[in-house]
């Protein structure tokens, strides 16, 4: 089963590494990673999307917890949360099929932020099914090449209690 | 006059760090990019340097300091090859749990990553091996990050931390402040166990019929074996120890099992197929330990206490976990227990166990068997040396017939299983130790895997009485090839190769001794540990093909335990 884990962690020299090589060192996958600045100037957050099984997901938030440069560690996959990736895919055209691929990336709100007489490159955000639904109907002009940012994800905001859920669906 | 604050050079800061955290002892190498360092220390008289004759031997040295005193095991070598020397140690005291600060040279910043003379990348290289590691980048964060480097090292589930400090950053200079406190944000160890929990721990516990208590080393390193004592006692509860957990409870008392697992004793594995009630102590469900964790103490509730998250649920999936520091947790339940469990008919089956399948002393053989030696050993010494073993047949011998009567006087390399850890361990916990005896048990392999360090012992006139159990043979993987590898004996007869190992000690300036007689046993032994101020080594030459037993082969459920040859044509 997919899940997305989010970690606060020291901005600091090798701290990457750390969480890199417990990764590998124990056997975890990782299916996607990405790391940024966060409001915090030291500390910056990191999104891992792995797969595995309840135990395996119970080992991997206690080692990612034992490590000594992460300050927090959270499953989100049980919580509600927002999940974003960026890609850049830069596909062929042809006079007849550049229509099309306008298109397509409307459809997906993506934006066509480069061309040459060859090839166009587009810009899409969302949900990592977003993307991946979009790189299926890209795919037959072909994809020379293509750029994933990873899932990016955090926490929603405010979880709704009963009485403001019930308020919500009945309005 | 000058307002401004005198200034320490990073060689001074180190050393006053060093005193800051009582370090009084440290194992090191000097080199180059450690010479500032050695510079320093050429003047310092407080503190005592132990040259060792290789960083491996330093590294193990601190283990057996650590282990045996329960302080800081200190670690000073040089950048590029002395580091890496230093991993095996390492790797060895993260398995184990041993707190360790490694300092370690670096090339000059500027140099860092031009493959300049004598670097290697030894923050990465043992970022999987150690509890955390630094490379100090700036002389205003060295004091803080040493102080950080001790309380990483010594709190929580224990474990090395490496130190790297690149050569400029030693040479420079700045004012000297020793931070009263650490606050490490991402590293808040749990000390205090759950109450709710503890609570029902202790209700599960005083109703259970066939209660077991499986405890390992964490007992040792929290400090905790009155406590155990104590919950044992009052509520007669069976104790059965890891290989670290050897020492956390009297061997002789009639609550001990002895060891479990691989080559545990029948009756202790028998006790973990059938108890209601499981109760682990500091250990972690190794493999050596459960065999096939699916039919490890199947038919009980397991309750899992450990100052360690991670070792919870990781081998096997228990009914209850506390996570906090066992000493306290164990002297909680004790408090919490309001009628101790009746045990009577639980006893009752564990003594008919002992009497069904007791070990083997090597009484009465005509030839040398270890167990003869070791059963000796543990008679004279009364259970209270420290014994330094090595790994190997000798090593699980040790755990069987060694009767530890105290904690800190077991010091083996159980995790990682380092060939070459007793010599110098030896050495270094005869820094430590200073009224018991010390004695360092060998495999004639293993023990030349650091036998350089025999000079040291030698240099520093240690009194560690070095047992060579000779059998000429690399005696577990020869047992391992009898058994599962159809008598392939590949490269593990030594008997051609071995050199002469009381030459080897008189080329050192050791006095050494060796005998095949059963008879010259106790004399030997008995002159060996009769000395006491200087080392000793004294050969034994045993049984080529001994076996030991019981033997739970690796990955089978522990009731399949093998207890003598599988070819009776081999019995000797």
């Amino acid at each position: 089963m997919k899940r997305t884990i989010t970690i606060l962690l020291e901005n600091r020299f090798g701290a990457f590494d750390r969480v890199a090589t417990m990764f590998s060192g124990k056997g975890f996958n990782i299916s996607s990673i990405s790391i940024g600045e966060t409001e915090i100037a030291d500390i910056s957050r990191m999104t891992i999307v792995t797969e595995g099984d309840d135990k395996i997901m119970d080992q991997i938030v206690k080692q990612l917890n034992r490590l000594i440069d992460t300050v927090k560690v959270a499953d989100l996959s049980e919580t509600n949360h927002i999940e974003r990736e960026l890609a850049l895919v830069t596909v062929h055209y042809q006079k007849g099929s550049m229509e099309e691929i306008k298109n397509i990336c409307d459809i997906f709100r993506g934006n066509i932020v480069d061309i040459n007489n060859k090839t166009m490159m587009i810009e899409i955000t969302g949900p990592p099914e977003k993307i991946n639904a979009a790189v299926n109907v890209l795919m037959p002009f072909g994809i020379k090449e293509m750029a994933r940012s990873g899932t990016v994800a955090l926490k929603r905001g405010e979880q709704l209690t009963e009485a403001k859920k019930e308020y919500v669906q009945t309005n | 006059m000058s307002l401004a604050k005198s200034k320490l050079t990073g060689a001074e800061i180190f050393f006053e760090c060093l005193k800051k955290e009582n370090v009084d002892v440290i194992f090191g190498y000097p080199g180059g990019a450690v010479l500032k360092i050695y510079e320093k220390l050429y003047d310092i008289d407080w503190l005592k340097h132990v040259l060792v004759r290789h960083e491996q031997g330093a590294t193990h040295a601190a283990e057996g300091y650590a282990k045996a005193t329960g302080k800081v095991g200190v670690v000073l070598v040089t950048s590029g090859p002395g580091a890496t020397n230093t991993v095996t140690g390492i790797a060895d005291a993260y398995m184990d749990s041993v707190p360790l600060v490694v300092f370690t040279g670096q090339v000059p910043s500027h140099l860092i990553g031009n493959d300049a003379f004598q670097e290697a990348d030894i923050v990465g290289i043992t970022r999987p091996i150690t509890k955390h590691n630094f490379l100090v980048r700036d002389i205003n964060e060295l004091a803080a990050t040493i102080k950080k480097a001790f309380f990483i090292a010594s709190t929580g589930r224990p474990g090395p931390v490496l130190v790297d400090l690149p050569k400029d950053v030693i040479n420079s200079s700045c004012e000297f402040i020793y931070p009263e406190e650490v606050d490490i944000r991402g590293y808040k160890p749990t000390y205090r166990g759950h109450y709710n929990q503890i609570k029902k721990a202790a209700e599960v516990i005083s109703k259970a019929k066939r209660p077991l208590f499986y405890v390992g080393g964490g007992v040792i390193m929290s400090n905790g074996a009155n406590e155990l004592r104590t919950l044992a006692k009052e509520n007669n509860i069976p104790v059965t120890m890891t290989l670290q957990g050897l020492g956390s409870y009297p061997m002789t008392d009639d609550l001990s099992l002895g060891m479990l697992g691989m080559h545990g004793t029948f009756w202790a594995n028998q006790a973990v197929n059938h108890c209601d009630v499981l109760v682990s102590f500091g250990a972690r469900f190794d493999d050596r330990v459960t065999g096939k964790v699916e039919t490890f103490a199947s038919k009980a509730y397991k309750i899992h206490v450990d100052i360690d998250p991670t070792a919870i649920d990781k081998n096997v999936v228990v009914d209850l976990p506390i996570v906090g520091d066992v000493k306290h947790i164990m002297a909680e339940i004790a408090t919490e227990i309001a009628q101790p469990p009746d045990t009577s008919e639980w006893h009752a089956q564990i003594n008919k166990w002992k009497q069904e399948c007791p070990l083997s002393t090597g009484d009465g053989s005509k030839k040398l068997k270890t167990e003869f030696i070791l059963e000796k050993i543990s008679k004279k010494t009364n259970g209270n040396a420290v014994i330094i073993t090595d790994v190997g047949q000798h090593q699980m011998w040790t755990a069987q017939h060694y009767k530890f009567n105290n904690p800190r006087s077991n010091i083996t390399s159980g995790g990682l299983g380092t060939m070459g850890f007793s010599l110098p361990a030896a050495i270094g916990a005869s820094f430590g130790v200073k009224d018991r005896p010390i004695i360092s048990i060998n495999g004639d392999g293993g023990f030349q895997m650091n036998i350089q360090e025999l000079i040291t012992a030698k240099y520093y006139s240690v009194p560690v009485k070095f047992i060579i159990i000779n059998n000429s043979f690399l005696g577990m993987v020869r047992q391992w090839q009898e058994l599962f590898h159809q008598e392939k004996y590949s490269f593990t007869d030594l008997s051609e190769s071995n050199p002469d190992f009381v030459k080897v000690a008189e080329a050192f300036g050791i006095e050494a001794h060796s005998t095949d007689k059963p008879s010259e046993v106790d004399s030997i032994l008995d002159h060996a540990l009769a000395i006491n101020d200087r080392p000793v080594l004294v050969e034994f030459k045993v049984i080529k093909e001994d076996m030991v037993f019981p033997m739970v082969p690796a990955g089978a459920s522990i009731s399949d335990m093998l207890i003598k040859r599988l070819n009776p044509n081999r019995m000797i």
